[in-house]
């Protein structure tokens, strides 16, 4: 063939109808890739109606709410930009000390200004943290940021004057919510205010997940060499990325630390950095509603399993995660759109 | 005028091992250029040395007169370098679309924005398109790459990389690994490239690197072995003998296997 004939070629149109309608349809799959669709409303109809449903489970329900909002923060840096850390408790604990030793040791126990501080500090650390480590990837960096976390915990118990150790902080004390609400024994007013926050930041999440920025973030975990190639600062991404979710872990142990008034140096244990990428996973990862279904999922099951059972629960944890890593790889969340998927082509058939 | 690509004496190592050694390669804007050699003369280390993909040991780079030896990949390419993959390297749980306007996000520094909606700016999903449209992928716009046979995902490949709005592509075996029925495709493609870019292409079908290049850089063991027109390396009985000796070899080696 001669080189005429295969510029020709290649520059021949196809149909210029079909052509028409695929770039439409392409347009259309984008520009509307982001609209809210109608079922992202059932987790908050859902919220509400627990909080009529189970008026005195609601200290239970705050909790299920901060686990939510841990588990979306690591949904950010796992499910979408495919980092792996075993070390996210540290954010956790760092938010959540932030509250307990402003209250502690500084008479300080305004919540909202507390988080606000818990939410700049945590932020700071995964900046700082993320800096050094997101050079390294896979299991160099799982093994880095579980290090970082028990570095920070140890410094803690060699401190155990100013932590209170594994004892915990002795004479937290929250005020009132803008001076006004009290954190009564039935948890009512922290339902309302975590479920107000856990909204703000979902919204905020799902902004970023949706834009430009959120997409490059799958491109680094869908192929690091090719983001390099086409330009993209790939480092500076994913500190981006661990700093907004570091900072977001914080603000949910802040939450923690003010809603039971409690803190021991256990927020920064491996258990609870395993605990929350055990939730995403048997949620699914990568799409925002599998944190909201695996920390409630996981929480619930904890909760009921441990009353049961109270040594041996964690077998029935396990063999969920089990059956879900080896059936139902996209999670529930996962298993969930397949089912609707078969009965949606069932009744159409 | 300075040269789209300049690259001086070149040398990379591996441990003892010299891979790349004293090598100096010239582009012209809109250059049709051919890297060829046997296998293992180091063709893609060469690439992946321009790109910053390594470090060289000792040389530069420059890239339209700039020197960019100790710039990152990311750099490089923001500049208007470019490459494909002799493997491909692509997004491949997003749609086709998706490898195209996350290419140009990047490009634009689009990628750096947190609030907006990825899919609120047209312009960038009609140039996509428009690069789709191009090189024939317009109809498989939605589908997931992993989802396409091989030979349209090595048009994807192509398709970033001119997304990329290159000064320098560089082409690593574009069609490698896909059946000859297919390939003419993707040859028709690097055929009809913009005459503005500066082209390198690394390619063992002599009838292509011929048929396509304006000059030729002859590779041996790391080392620039001899360059020329076409012309003058088909009469070379040196190049000859090299390749022949290879393709021998290639042949002895299949009839024992």
């Amino acid at each position: 063939m001669a080189v005429s004939d295969i510029e020709t070629a290649a520059a021949a149109p196809a149909s210029a109808a079909s052509t028409a309608s695929a770039r439409a349809r392409a347009t259309a799959f984008l520009a509307k890739r982001h609209h809210l669709r109608w079922w992202e409303a059932l987790p908050w109809l859902l919220i509400i109606a627990a909080y009529f449903i189970f008026p005195d489970r609601l200290t239970f329900g705050t909790q299920v709410l901060i686990g939510i909002m841990f588990a979306l923060s690591l949904d950010l840096i796992l499910g979408y930009a495919g980092i792996v850390t075993l070390g996210h408790a540290l954010f956790f604990g760092i938010g959540a000390y932030t509250v307990a030793l402003l209250t502690a040791r500084w008479n300080w126990g305004e919540p909202i200004s507390s988080m606000l501080l818990a939410i700049l500090l945590s932020s700071l650390a995964g900046l700082v943290s993320g800096w050094f480590l997101l050079r390294y990837r896979n299991l160099t960096l799982l093994m880095l940021t579980l290090a970082a976390a028990i570095l920070v915990q140890e410094a803690g118990n060699y401190r155990s004057d100013i932590t209170g150790g594994y004892d915990g902080v002795p004479g937290m004390e929250i005020w009132k919510l803008f001076g006004v609400f009290e954190n009564d024994l039935y948890g009512h007013t922290y339902y309302i205010y975590v479920g107000v926050l856990l909204l703000i930041v979902w919204y905020i999440v799902r902004r970023i997940v949706y834009s430009p920025y959120g997409a490059a973030l799958t491109g680094i975990r869908e192929n690091v060499r090719r983001m390099h190639a086409i330009g993209s600062p790939v480092h500076w991404r994913l500190v981006t990325a661990y700093t907004i979710a570091a900072g977001i872990a914080g603000m949910a142990g802040a939450l923690f630390a003010q809603s039971t008034a409690y803190t021991t140096l256990g927020v920064f244990d491996f258990d609870n950095s395993a605990k929350v990428m055990v939730m995403l996973i048997l949620g699914g990862t990568g799409r925002l509603y599998g944190a909201f279904i695996g920390a409630t999922v996981y929480l619930v099951l904890e909760d009921h399993l441990s009353k049961l059972s109270p040594t041996f629960w964690q077998f029935g944890i396990g063999l969920l995660l089990v059956l879900t890593v080896l059936f139902a790889r996209r999670g529930l969340l996962g298993l969930l759109e397949d089912a609707l998927k078969y009965f949606g082509r069932g009744a159409k058939s | 005028m300075t040269a789209a690509l300049q690259v001086e004496k070149l040398n990379r190592s591996f441990g003892a091992l010299p891979v790349t050694r004293d090598v100096d390669l010239t582009l012209e804007r809109g250059a049709r250029h051919a890297l060829i050699g046997p296998n293992g003369a180091g063709k893609t280390t060469l690439v992946n040395l321009i790109t910053g993909v390594l470090k060289p040991h000792s040389g530069r780079v420059l890239l339209n007169g700039d020197d960019i030896t100790g710039t990152s990949q990311a750099e490089r390419a923001r500049r208007g370098l470019a490459r494909t993959f002799q493997i491909n390297q692509l997004f491949r749980g997003l749609t086709v679309l998706e490898n195209l306007t996350m290419t140009i996000g990047e490009r634009d520094g689009e990628c750096n924005n947190l609030w907006r909606p990825a899919g609120a700016k047209p312009s960038v999903i009609e140039e996509a398109l428009d690069h789709l449209e191009s090189l024939r992928l317009a109809d498989d716009a939605l589908r997931l790459v992993r989802e396409l046979p091989y030979g349209r995902q090595r048009l994807v490949e192509i398709a970033i990389a001119l997304a990329q709005k290159p000064r320098v592509l560089l082409l690593d075996e574009p069609a490698a690994g896909v059946p000859s029925s297919e390939s003419h495709l993707i040859l028709d493609v690097v055929a009809a490239l913009d005459p503005e870019i500066a082209v390198l292409i690394i390619e063992h079908d002599m009838d292509v690197v011929f048929r396509f290049a304006k000059e030729i850089t002859v590779l041996v063991q790391g080392a620039v072995f001899t360059h020329g027109t076409p012309q003058q390396i088909m009469a070379d009985e040196q190049v000859r003998a090299v390749y022949l000796g290879e393709e021998g070899h290639k042949v002895a080696g299949a009839s024992h296997g």
